[in-house]
């Protein structure tokens, strides 16, 4: 028996012939936030629902903590938490209403439904909507009730889908902590357009495009492909680019439309002193010198573009 | 689980007005009945000198009662199941039900359990109110029970069929259309086959299986076909919402 809280094993969907979602395999661990990348249409939402029984998978399966969804969808079930794209709210329930009613349906004990709901209602922060109806509250609200929805249960793993659309800045920050702190001892799925929303809360990262697992791997991968080797300097009075090739550890250097310098060195070594020295002693007029970080967007540009080539 | 599902489409029925309209305006439906029937059973009996023309009070209230409660059930279970699925579906809380730890047989059993309770109270509130004859006469209580037995029954596959339309659709107003074609139809074949008692259109027939009841008598086969009735379409409705998860 492995660790592994959610497993997809050769997940395929097929919709009339065309795969949606085509060969998708990932585990999960506990303790561990996952976050899913991809363009619209890219089978994110799809491979969410069928992580969650709501579609059955056309090959392929899904095991929850060991136990497959197909075969016990009930127990696979009552481990997962899941908010869909479309939040599925009954609008003219209140909010204690609905979350009590959630609780029920996810199998919590009686006794321990009030605690459940003040619970999720605390750290959503809902407590003072409880006697406010759904109908009433505003987009953020409603969406922070979708949120309590699937943590009520406290349930091994929670999947939501695009948690973050529609709050205010401080709202998202608020959900952002929140999925970190139910990331600790649960393991989160999440979807997002988002990119630096994925960096703050992601551990893993999966980037899917066309159906496909493009990118499946750590934050960190991510974050070493996205900094790169390379700096950015700005001279008041550049020299000739041999000049700066000359300083050791430089690979390459180029100048950018901007004014500035593009400088690229080999993986190891730290040339930053040495070009910090040289423009002092020849006095180029050093003003800026940064490493020179390609977007997350860049990146994400980059790997779902590959993949277009490649077909 | 069934309960629990149950209790949701019940919160959700009182919620809005709609429950508590719907049960009073029926309830004052019956009620002008009652007194009606009443009235019209001291004029009828006034009139009737031979002991033969003569019938009991029970009969005579509860057969104009159950006989209205029978047509106008007719119109409103449509209206009260339309919403059961197809809203569900145009507002996207579907999810919500498929992802808890329930089965689609508990979904649709426990929708179709709340809708009858809703509907069950408005009998027992007949029979009650039927029941305060008592005071003034000695009525047949038996006679109020197989009708209320008939009716809840009857009820039952009236709601049966009103899921299964409303999972067919999203939208709530062709589902409740669509019902209550389709029960006009099973009323009406009565009509149109009840003279050949071998015919076997004819016994598929609602009304003819509600007479027996509303004559104070329980006929096994009655009860059966009521049942057969409302698993038969429970069945098509489950089997229809596991399309949905299986081609999505």
């Amino acid at each position: 028996m492995n660790n592994f809280t959610v497993e997809a094993i050769e997940l395929t969907r097929l919709y009339g012939g065309r795969e949606a979602v085509s060969n998708v395999n990932f585990t999960l661990s506990k303790g561990e936030v996952l976050g899913f990348l991809g363009p619209n249409g890219a089978g994110k939402s799809t491979t969410m629902k069928m992580l969650t029984g709501n579609l059955a998978p056309s090959h392929g399966s899904v095991k929850i903590c060991g136990i497959d969804m197909i075969e016990n969808p009930k127990e696979a079930k009552a481990l997962i938490g899941y908010l869909p794209e479309m939040r599925p709210l009954y609008k003219e329930l209140t909010v204690d209403e609905y979350l009590t009613m959630a609780a029920r349906l996810h199998r919590v004990s009686a006794k321990h439904i009030k605690k459940a709901v003040e619970n999720a209602k605390e750290r959503c922060g809902l407590t003072h909507m409880s006697k406010r109806l759904i109908e009433n509250l505003s987009n953020g609200y409603q969406q922070r009730v979708g949120i309590a929805q699937a943590i009520i249960h406290s349930p091994m793993v929670v999947i939501l889908d695009e948690p973050t659309v529609g709050l205010d800045p401080i709202q998202i920050r608020d959900i952002r902590t929140l999925i970190r702190e139910v990331g600790t001892d649960h393991s989160v799925i999440i979807s997002t357009h988002i990119l630096p929303e994925v960096e703050m809360v992601c551990d893993q990262v999966q980037i899917i495009d066309k159906g496909k697992l493009v990118f499946n791997g750590s934050i960190d991968v991510l974050k070493r492909q996205r900094v790169g080797n390379k700096l950015l300097i700005g001279l008041r009075n550049p020299p000739a680019i041999e000049e700066i090739l000359r300083i050791s550890g430089v690979s390459e250097a180029e100048s950018l439309a901007n004014g500035l310098i593009r400088v690229r060195y080999a993986e190891n070594a730290e040339p930053a002193e040495a070009i910090v020295q040289t423009a002092v002693q020849q006095g180029w007029g050093l003003h800026q010198i940064a490493p020179d970080q390609t977007s997350l967007e860049d990146v994400f540009m980059q790997l779902t573009y590959q993949e277009q080539v490649a077909v | 689980m069934i309960i629990n599902v149950a209790r949701k489409e019940l919160k959700s029925v009182f919620a809005s007005p709609m429950g508590w309209v719907i049960l009073s305006l029926l309830m004052f439906a019956f009620g002008t009945q009652y007194l009606n029937a009443v009235n019209d059973y001291f004029a009828v009996m006034s009139g009737a000198m031979r002991p033969a023309e003569r019938t009991g009070v029970t009969q005579f209230v509860g057969q104009s009662v159950y006989g209205l409660a029978s047509f106008i059930m007719l119109f409103a279970v449509p209206l009260l199941s339309m919403r059961l699925i197809s809203e569900e579906r145009r507002s996207q809380t579907l999810p919500f039900l498929f992802s808890a730890p329930i089965s689609l047989t508990e979904i649709v059993v426990g929708k179709f359990v709340g809708l009858v309770t809703f509907l069950g109270i408005l009998i027992l509130f007949i029979g009650a109110m039927l029941s305060t004859l008592n005071i003034w006469a000695d009525i047949d209580f038996g006679f109020l029970l197989t009708n209320s037995l008939g009716l809840l029954l009857m009820v039952a596959g009236f709601s049966a069929l009103g899921i299964y339309f409303s999972s067919l659709t999203q939208q709530p107003v062709i589902a409740a259309i669509l019902t209550f074609i389709a029960l006009f139809a099973l009323m009406m074949l009565d009509r149109f086959f009840g003279d050949d008692p071998t015919n076997v259109l004819g016994s598929l027939s609602l009304t003819r299986h509600f007479q027996s009841f509303a004559s104070g008598l329980i006929d096994s086969a009655d009860i059966v076909y009521f049942i057969l009735f409302a698993v038969t379409f429970l069945t098509l409705t489950v089997r229809r919402l596991d399309a949905d998860r299986l081609r999505g």
